[in-house]
């Protein structure tokens, strides 16, 4: 099957510093990939790579079908790109923002213009045409970045943090949106840094850290293989001096942060047990999730 | 790739120009005017004020003898403009040229673009002092239009030029450089304000490297409806300054741009 984006041994270094360190992963059409990962683990420079705007030191790359970095431009046909930051043009109107980046796909202007009241009312932009981009807010931008990606009827998307910034509100219309094209059947490849994005949007998963995929699948996939299955978290001054003494009694794996003791297990009954006799430790009792899987995998420290 | 590999650029460089174009229109009249109010001042001031106190200047009224200089001297600073501070804008403020760059063209289409939209600015500017050049009785033979070319191949090599300091530059301070050690003694060792033969030998022979001066060379006795001497010697200087620069502001934006 021709793979919307394929990726083999991938190495990109900058100076002594090797951002990239052998990625291989392969999207199939229709679904959501993301790529997770620590500020710095490599997931934007991966993407810069696979559209062709940098070069790799080795390994291959096919996009919609063509060779990346020699026909880059070709591909660059058939995907759309959705930004970090929004480059829309303030120059110009909502509308001439549509069928001036039409243009650069060679769409033509009357093609663009019978689909300008459509793509505007998918982006909850209806009537915007002649609103200066100046008077719009960020998820407005952002929407419009979203079907400006959208001019050239492209099979796959990508987006680098599609949500970045935004409001609750706002997030929600355009993981929508996202589920929409899915349902049309684009492919879509974005990055995040938010676990719930990655767990309600993505078929699959690439947890990234230093240049390498460290993890691949499903979020439940991901969640099964990494994690156990519960999580108590134990909150209060006292946490750390409970968790020396009892975690080990009760939970499979446990790590302090802070003045939270997280306990990982199979069974929590025990363990609620005797929480609830204890004084002083407040707790929350949750399912294992996504993050507990990131956290576990690419450690609490912080990334700069 | 190597930063300086021969330029592959397409012609969707053109929807680049058009961009340009398209936000151009928007503002044509203050921006034509804009572009014709400083070389007029310049032509009215010096012309007729100073003109008043000289004799003929290489047989031209002093007034005339300037219109082709300060035509020429506007075209660079349009092209110049335009390749600093609003190229500058849309690769590095607005990112405008990133934008470009997720859609099939490469950065060769956009750098291409950028030059022969700043060379066509210099030229739809050019062309306006042209016109009132020529309202005013000093345009003597259709002769003139040959300044057309000319201007939009000054327009090339300076924009060319103005490219290389755009992929240098950190931010817009850094344009002041080019302006106050570039372009204002450039003005003044071309030939504008006065004719070459009244520097000392060693500027006239820097002269013959500034590509102002060979603009001007042409300019001018177009503008007075003569065949200039060395035309195609002068044209050839042009061109050159113009692709050499070109590829040289393209393998720096390369290296800044695709790392």
């Amino acid at each position: 099957m021709n793979s919307p984006l394929r990726v083999e041994a991938l190495r990109k270094s900058f100076g002594d510093n090797e951002v990239v360190a052998g990625v291989s992963f392969e999207l199939k059409r229709g679904e959501c990939f993301g790529v997770l990962g620590p500020n710095g683990a490599g997931k934007t420079t991966t993407l810069r790579c696979c559209l062709g705007l940098t070069g790799a030191d080795s390994g291959t790359i096919t996009l919609a079908g063509e060779p990346v970095p020699d026909r880059s431009r070709e591909a660059r046909m058939k995907v759309g790109v959705v930004p970090q930051f929004d480059n829309l043009d303030p120059d110009f109107t909502v509308a001439e923002n549509l069928r001036v980046y039409a243009r650069y796909f060679g769409v033509s202007d009357a093609a663009i213009r019978a689909r300008t009241a459509a793509l505007l009312d998918f982006a909850g932009l209806p009537g915007k045409e002649d609103a200066n981009i100046r008077q719009l807010s960020g998820g407005m931008k952002r929407r419009l970045t979203l079907v400006r990606s959208l001019v050239n009827d492209p099979e796959l998307l990508v987006l680098d943090e599609p949500t970045t910034g935004l409001d609750p509100q706002a997030r929600h219309l355009i993981w929508e949106r996202l589920k929409r094209l899915l349902g049309e059947g684009k492919t879509i490849l974005l990055t995040t840094h938010f676990m719930d994005e990655a767990e309600r949007l993505c078929d699959r998963l690439a947890i990234m850290d230093a240049g390498k995929i460290i993890a691949i699948g499903s979020p439940r996939e991901l969640i099964a293989a990494h994690i156990e299955p519960q999580v108590v978290e134990i909150f209060g001054e006292d946490a750390a001096g409970w968790a020396a003494q009892h975690a080990g009694n009760f939970a499979e794996r446990f790590e302090v942060s802070g003045e939270t003791a997280f306990c990982y297990l199979h069974d929590a009954k025990p363990l609620l047990a005797h929480l609830d006799a204890q004084d002083g430790l407040r707790y929350m009792h949750r399912p294992a999730n996504l993050e507990d899987v990131f956290l576990k995998l690419t450690g609490r420290e912080m990334r700069d | 790739m190597s930063y300086f590999a021969f330029p592959s650029f397409s012609v969707r460089a053109i929807a680049v120009w058009r961009r340009n174009f398209l936000v151009w229109k928007k503002l044509a009249i203050p921006s034509m005017l804009g572009n014709l109010a400083d070389p007029m001042i310049y032509m009215f001031g010096l012309g007729y004020g100073l003109g008043a106190m000289l004799p003929a200047v290489n047989g031209l009224p002093y007034i005339a003898f300037l219109a082709g200089g300060t035509l020429c001297a506007s075209t660079m600073n349009a092209a110049t403009f335009e390749a600093l501070y609003s190229a500058f804008s849309r690769m590095h403020v607005q990112k405008t040229w990133e934008a470009l760059l997720y859609a099939p063209l490469a950065l060769d289409d956009v750098v291409a673009g950028e030059w022969l939209w700043a060379a066509s600015k210099s030229m739809l500017s050019g062309t306006a002092i042209l016109c009132v050049i020529a309202l005013l009785g000093f345009v003597h033979s259709p002769m003139a239009l040959w300044v057309l070319p000319v201007i939009f191949l000054t327009g090339l090599a300076f924009a060319g030029l103005g490219l290389i300091v755009n992929a240098l530059a950190p931010s817009y301070d850094f344009f002041m450089y080019y302006f106050t050690l570039v372009i204002t003694p450039m003005i003044f060792l071309s030939g504008v304000f006065f004719p070459l033969d009244q520097l000392p030998e060693a500027a006239r022979w820097m002269a013959y490297v500034l590509p102002l001066s060979h603009a001007v060379a042409l300019v001018r006795p177009l503008l007075n409806g003569e065949l200039p001497a060395h035309a195609l010697l002068h044209v050839i200087v042009l061109a050159g300054i113009a692709i050499t620069a070109f590829w040289v502001a393209l393998s720096l934006t390369r290296r800044r741009l695709l790392r």
